[in-house]
């Protein structure tokens, strides 16, 4: 009976009806760095809000616009992060966050990509605040979708997780769902993938 | 202790009521097949015709007999218009017109024809999910060889003015089809005076079982079979005869019939009610749906700044069940096409509530959602980069 109770697994219910560090518009929360991506059309929305001291996240507040996933991810995203070097948090993955949430179901991963792309955004600021923009992504990546922050590190993870055509890859990623300026980029990144993982 | 359950989910699917359990629980017995020519096979035969004459009353059809059984109402549409690419093979008329806001099992079967190589037309709507006359006329051209236009939506409510629509295919020597799933035993049904061809309708829509429905084909307009097989329902749809699923739609469309001018007043009362209480509750919503033409059951509602499945889920722990149009709800990236179609934009789609209400729902219930609405709304608009008001205003195009 326990299965029916409740659609995703109990952690996920427990930070979907208490999220942790949601910014309180009451609060006064003197954010060292912003990041926002997504796009309403699009049905979510995410703000990342990052107090940073000697490279160490020290404090995190989110907000978003997004489903139970959604919203339990970035939860569980903003628990995992504070105390950590901007540098480690930038690599943690959606699959990272999805599996310390005792997984989410198949066709909800794609909801749950946006925390941290969120975070890798206001990290980027923080960078480019600090004069050193960019420092992480050359070293680890490029984005090819500006609108979402989507990398090509991020399209190839989605390639070795099983994406083979445009469709998955958008189902695994979002990627191009709002401007859809990277398709062509995308498409060939996509390609090049599939031809080195399948 | 059980947990509270307040269903507002009837649009999809509603119990089987008491009565027509009782009866089909008896007519477990009936196993007689009822194409055969025994008394046990002639009992069953007659339980199954009249159930027929039940169902054929529910939709004012004058003779039981334009009335086939089929296995719900994805089959009925689906062979509706299989029907047409046969007969567009023998007829100068090959254009088929129907809406963007049907229920997928016509739209994917018009796009079927679409890929046949047939021209397809799909009507858009207005605000309210009217279908555009004037597109209408101009396209219902004297090539048009089916017309489809839904009685009623099943996300937002609205009531498609089937009997002109259907005058003015019929002028043109057009097929009319409607797909009264949602319409019949909510409003009133009648192929007469609606002057349709053909009529959809599914039994679990109306307090019976799943996995029977009806087609009504006016006599003398084509028909061909789906599943071909034996001489069952004329040969117009094999298979041996779903006594159980036959006996049980005859009784609850009797029942629905009897009881349709009580049940429209007792539901619609709760169902404004419930309109009333939100709009008054809980600043910037949004109706969906015609304010007046609307299924006396259905109200849609939009909360800018929440997203649908969130407030699905959240209303889900209070022991409330609704459904959205909500994208992150559906499996794929597109919020609900109906919705989409009315010209609302995706920021009011993705965060809008289906109540669809039922012969069971009561006051209290009703009272017990508005009490725990309001706070789940405010929390997760709280929680929103999206600021209510801001949504509200540009959601609607």
């Amino acid at each position: 009976m326990d299965q029916f109770q409740w659609l995703y697994s109990d952690i996920v219910k427990d930070h979907f009806t208490k999220p942790r560090n949601v910014f309180n518009p009451d609060e006064k929360f003197d954010a060292d760095a912003e990041g926002v991506v997504g796009n309403i059309k699009c049905g979510d929305q995410m703000m990342f809000m990052l107090k940073i001291k000697d490279d160490i996240i020290t404090d995190v507040r989110w907000k978003t616009y997004g489903c139970a996933s959604a919203i339990a991810s970035t939860s569980m995203l903003s628990e995992v992060v504070v105390g950590m070097n901007i540098r480690e948090a930038y690599k943690i993955k959606p699959n990272d966050v999805a599996a310390k949430l005792g997984g989410l179901p198949e066709n909800k991963i794609h909801c749950s990509v946006l925390g941290d792309k969120a975070l890798r955004a206001a990290i980027d600021s923080y960078l480019q605040k600090t004069g050193r923009p960019d420092a992480f992504k050359n070293e680890e990546s490029v984005v090819v979708c500006k609108c979402l922050n989507i990398t090509d590190k991020d399209i190839e993870e989605a390639v070795k997780a099983g994406a083979r055509d445009w469709h998955q890859l958008q189902e695994a990623t979002k990627i191009g769902t709002v401007c859809g300026g990277c398709k062509e980029k995308a498409e060939e990144l996509l390609h090049e993938f599939v031809h080195i993982y399948s | 202790m059980t947990k509270r359950a307040v269903y507002l989910d009837y649009n999809a699917t509603t119990p089987i009521r008491p009565e027509v359990k009782k009866l089909m629980v008896e007519a477990l017995d009936l196993y007689a097949n009822a194409s055969s020519m025994h008394e046990a096979g002639r009992r069953a035969k007659a339980e199954v015709e009249k159930a027929r004459a039940s169902v054929a009353a529910l939709i004012g059809a004058a003779n039981p007999s334009s009335v086939y059984f089929t296995s719900g109402g994805s089959e009925s549409n689906n062979t509706v218009f299989m029907t047409m690419l046969e007969e567009a093979k023998k007829s100068p008329r090959r254009k088929i017109i129907t809406t963007a806001i049907e229920h997928p099992c016509v739209l994917n079967s018009a796009a079927h024809l679409h890929d046949e190589g047939l021209p397809v037309v799909f009507l858009p709507v207005d605000d309210n999910g009217r279908i555009d006359m004037d597109v209408y006329g101009k396209e219902l051209t004297d090539d048009t060889l089916l017309v489809s236009v839904m009685a009623a939506n099943n996300e937002i409510g609205t009531i498609e003015d089937i009997p002109l629509i259907a005058k003015m295919a019929v002028a043109k020597g057009a097929y009319v089809h409607t797909d009264a799933t949602q319409a019949a035993g909510k409003i009133p049904v009648s192929v007469s005076d609606w002057g349709v061809d053909y009529l959809t309708l599914s039994c679990h829509k109306i307090y019976g079982p799943k996995g029977i429905g009806a087609l009504y084909v006016r006599k003398g307009v084509p028909i061909e079979p789906l599943i071909r097989g034996g001489h069952q329902e004329n040969g117009v749809r094999a298979g041996t005869y779903n006594n159980l699923g036959i006996i049980g739609f005859g009784m609850a469309a009797e029942l629905a019939l009897a009881e349709l001018p009580e049940y429209n007043r007792d539901v619609r009362r709760l169902r404004n009610m419930l309109r009333d209480e939100i709009s008054a509750r809980i600043p910037y919503v949004r109706i969906n749906g015609h304010p007046t033409e609307v299924l006396p059951n259905t109200l849609d509602v939009s909360f800018p700044g929440a997203e649908g499945e969130s407030i699905l889920l959240s209303l889900d722990l209070e022991g409330i069940e609704v459904s959205t149009g909500s994208a992150c709800a559906s499996g794929s990236l597109e919020p609900s096409h109906v919705l989409m179609a009315t010209g609302v934009g995706p920021e009011l789609a993705h965060g809008s509530i289906r109540f669809s209400l039922g012969k069971y729902t009561t006051e209290e219930e009703i009272r017990y959602v508005v009490e725990k609405l309001p706070p789940i709304i405010a929390r997760l608009r709280r929680m929103s980069t999206v600021s209510a008001e801001s949504a509200a205003v540009v959601g609607h195009k």
